[in-house]
C-alpha cells in the first residue's frame, strides 16, 4: 500500500460562535488517511467527530490549520470525497426513483446517459439492489436505503469515502451484512475510508488504523493499529482513558 | 362502501334541502321574492348560460383572477424560497410581511382604485396582493423544512446554487408550496368577485350584484351557483393536478399513515 496521503490534515481546529459565546470543538487536529487506508475514529459522544468529517469533506471550513487532499487544499465541498451521512435515509430524495438517487448530481451528457445508467445498475446489482432499481426510497428497508447511499458515494469513484456512523440504525443482521459489504467494497474499489463508529467490532474488524478522539477541544488522543492484534478489551481501555464512550 | 354511502346521503341532504326550498317557496311559506322557486333559480341559470352572458363573465373573471394569481404564485415562490434558505431575507422581509399581512385585502381595494383606477389593473393587483402572502408563507416553512443533510448532500455531490434550488430544495418543498397554492386558489376568487363587485363592469362578481340591484332574485342566485360550480370546479382540478404531480408524496403519506 502507498503511503502517500490521500487526505491530510494539519493542526485543525474549529470553534464555533454560540449565543454563550465561543465553543471550541476541535484543537489541533493532525491526521493522515493513506491511499487505500480504512481509519476508523472513535470518541465520546459529541466530542467532534462528525465536525472533523464534515472538515475533511470540506462542508465545513476549519478555524484553524489545513486539509489537503491529494496535495490541494480542500477549500469548499469536495466532490472526489464521498461523504454518507448519519440520517442516510434524509439524504435520500424521496421524489426519485433508487437509480436515480444513485445517478443524483452526475453531470452527464445526453449521450452518455444510458452509459451511466447501466454503470449505476451494475454497482446496484453488486449491493444486491438489483430488483430496486425503480423503486422509491420510502418503499425500502433502512439497510436497501444504506447501500442506495453508499452506491451514489461510489459511483463518482471518490478518492475518499467518509462514513458518519451508517450503521447505527439498522438491525444486527443487516449490519453484519453492510459491514461485510464495506469491507468487500473497500478491497474493490480503488478509495480510502473513513469511518465514525461507537461499534467497537466494526473498528476492529473493519479498519486498519483506528484514531481516538479525546478532550474538550477535541484532539487525537491515540492512534492504534488494529492489524497488530488489538482487542476490544484494549480499545475499550484507551477509550476510557481518552474520555471516550462506546 | 363507506365513502358511496356517504357521498348518497350528501346528495340526498342537498336533494332534501332544495325540494325543502321548492316546496317552501311555491307554497308561500318562505318569501317567494327572497327565496324563489330553485325551478326558477335553474331557468335563469340556463338562460344566462345560453345566451352567454354567463360564459362571458366567468371567462372575464377567471382571466383576471388567473392573472393576479399567477403573478402571486410568481412573487410568492420567488421570494419565498429566498427567504426560506437565506435567513438574512427571512429577517429582512419579516417586519414588513408580519405589518401587511393581517390588512384584509378588500381594505387595500381603494388604494388599488387610486393608483390603478376600475379596470383590470386593479382587480388583478388586489388578487395578486391576496394570493400572495399564503403561497410566500407556505414556500418559506416548506423551504425551511428541507432537511439540512439533504441540502449537505447536494453540496457534497458538487451542486452548485441554482441546481441545488432547482434539483432538490424546490422539489423538497413542493408539496408545502401545493398547500399554498391550493389556499391562494380559493382567495382568488374570492377577490376577484369582491373586485368586481366593489367597481366592475364585467365579471361573474358584478353580474351577481347587478342582478341584486334589478330585482332579479332568481337569476341572482343562479349566478351564485355558477360561482360555486366553478369554484368546486377550480378546486377539484386543483386536486387532480396536485395528485399527478406530487404523486411520489402521496404515495409516500399513504404508505407511512398506519
Amino acid at each position: 500500500m502507498s503511503q502517500r496521503a490521500s487526505l491530510s490534515l494539519g493542526s485543525v481546529g474549529m470553534v464555533f460562535q454560540g449565543s454563550d459565546g465561543p465553543n471550541a470543538v476541535l484543537d489541533h487536529v493532525d491526521l493522515d488517511v493513506a491511499e487505500g487506508d480504512f481509519l476508523a475514529i472513535v470518541g465520546r459522544s459529541g466530542c467532534g467527530k462528525t465536525t472533523l468529517l464534515r472538515i475533511m469533506a470540506g462542508l465545513q471550513r476549519p478555524t484553524s490549520g489545513r486539509v489537503l487532499l491529494e496535495g490541494c487544499p480542500v477549500t469548499g465541498p469536495e466532490p472526489r470525497v464521498g461523504l454518507v451521512f448519519q440520517h442516510y435515509a434524509a439524504t435520500l430524495l424521496p421524489w426519485k426513483r433508487a437509480l436515480d438517487n444513485v445517478l443524483f448530481g452526475l453531470s452527464m451528457r445526453r449521450a452518455d446517459r444510458g452509459a451511466w445508467r447501466e454503470r449505476g445498475l451494475a454497482l446496484m446489482a453488486r449491493m444486491g439492489l438489483e430488483e430496486c432499481a425503480e423503486r422509491y426510497p420510502w418503499e425500502l428497508s433502512g439497510g436497501m436505503q444504506q447501500r442506495i447511499v453508499l452506491a451514489r458515494a461510489l459511483i463518482r469513484a471518490p478518492r475518499v469515502l467518509l462514513l458518519d456512523e451508517p450503521f447505527a440504525s439498522v438491525d444486527e443482521t443487516t449490519r453484519a451484512g453492510l459491514q461485510e459489504l464495506l469491507r468487500g467494497l473497500h478491497r474493490t474499489e480503488a478509495c480510502s475510508i473513513v469511518l465514525v463508529t461507537h461499534n467497537l467490532e466494526e473498528v476492529i474488524h473493519l479498519s486498519r488504523r483506528v484514531v481516538i478522539l479525546g478532550g474538550r477541544p477535541a484532539r487525537v488522543e491515540r492512534a492504534l493499529d488494529t492489524a497488530r492484534g488489538l482487542t476490544r478489551e484494549t480499545l475499550r481501555s484507551h477509550l476510557s482513558v481518552a474520555g471516550g464512550a462506546a | 362502501m363507506v365513502n358511496n354511502r356517504g357521498r348518497l346521503l350528501g346528495a340526498g341532504l342537498v336533494a332534501l334541502m332544495l325540494s325543502g326550498w321548492e316546496v317552501a317557496s311555491l307554497a308561500g311559506w318562505l318569501n317567494p321574492f327572497l327565496f324563489p322557486p330553485v325551478h326558477a333559480i335553474l331557468v335563469g341559470l340556463a338562460e344566462s348560460l345560453l345566451d352567454g352572458r354567463l360564459v362571458a363573465a366567468v371567462t372575464a373573471s377567471l382571466a383576471r383572477g388567473g392573472a393576479g394569481y399567477l403573478i402571486a404564485a410568481l412573487a410568492g415562490i420567488g421570494l419565498g424560497t429566498l427567504a426560506g434558505y437565506h435567513p438574512v431575507v427571512r429577517q429582512a422581509i419579516e417586519p414588513i410581511v408580519d405589518l401587511v399581512r393581517p390588512l384584509p385585502s378588500p381594505a387595500i381595494i381603494p388604494v388599488a382604485i387610486l393608483f390603478l383606477g376600475i379596470g383590470a389593473a386593479m382587480k388583478i393587483f388586489i388578487v395578486a396582493w391576496a394570493c400572495f402572502f399564503p403561497i410566500l408563507l407556505n414556500t418559506v416553512d416548506g423551504v425551511r423544512g428541507v432537511p439540512t443533510p439533504l441540502i449537505e448532500t447536494a453540496r457534497n455531490l458538487g451542486l452548485g446554487y441554482f441546481r441545488t434550488l432547482r434539483d432538490v430544495i424546490l422539489p423538497s418543498a413542493s408539496p408545502t408550496i401545493g398547500t399554498g397554492l391550493r389556499i391562494s386558489l380559493a382567495i382568488m376568487l374570492i377577490l376577484t368577485v369582491v373586485a368586481e363587485m366593489v367597481a366592475g363592469s364585467s365579471g361573474i362578481g358584478y353580474l351577481i350584484l347587478e342582478a341584486e340591484r334589478t330585482f332579479r332574485v332568481a337569476e341572482m342566485y343562479g349566478f351564485i351557483l355558477a360561482l360555486a360550480t366553478v369554484g368546486l370546479l377550480l378546486n377539484r382540478g386543483f386536486l387532480a393536478l396536485d395528485r399527478r404531480l406530487l404523486a411520489w408524496h402521496h404515495a409516500m403519506q399513504r404508505r407511512s399513515t398506519p
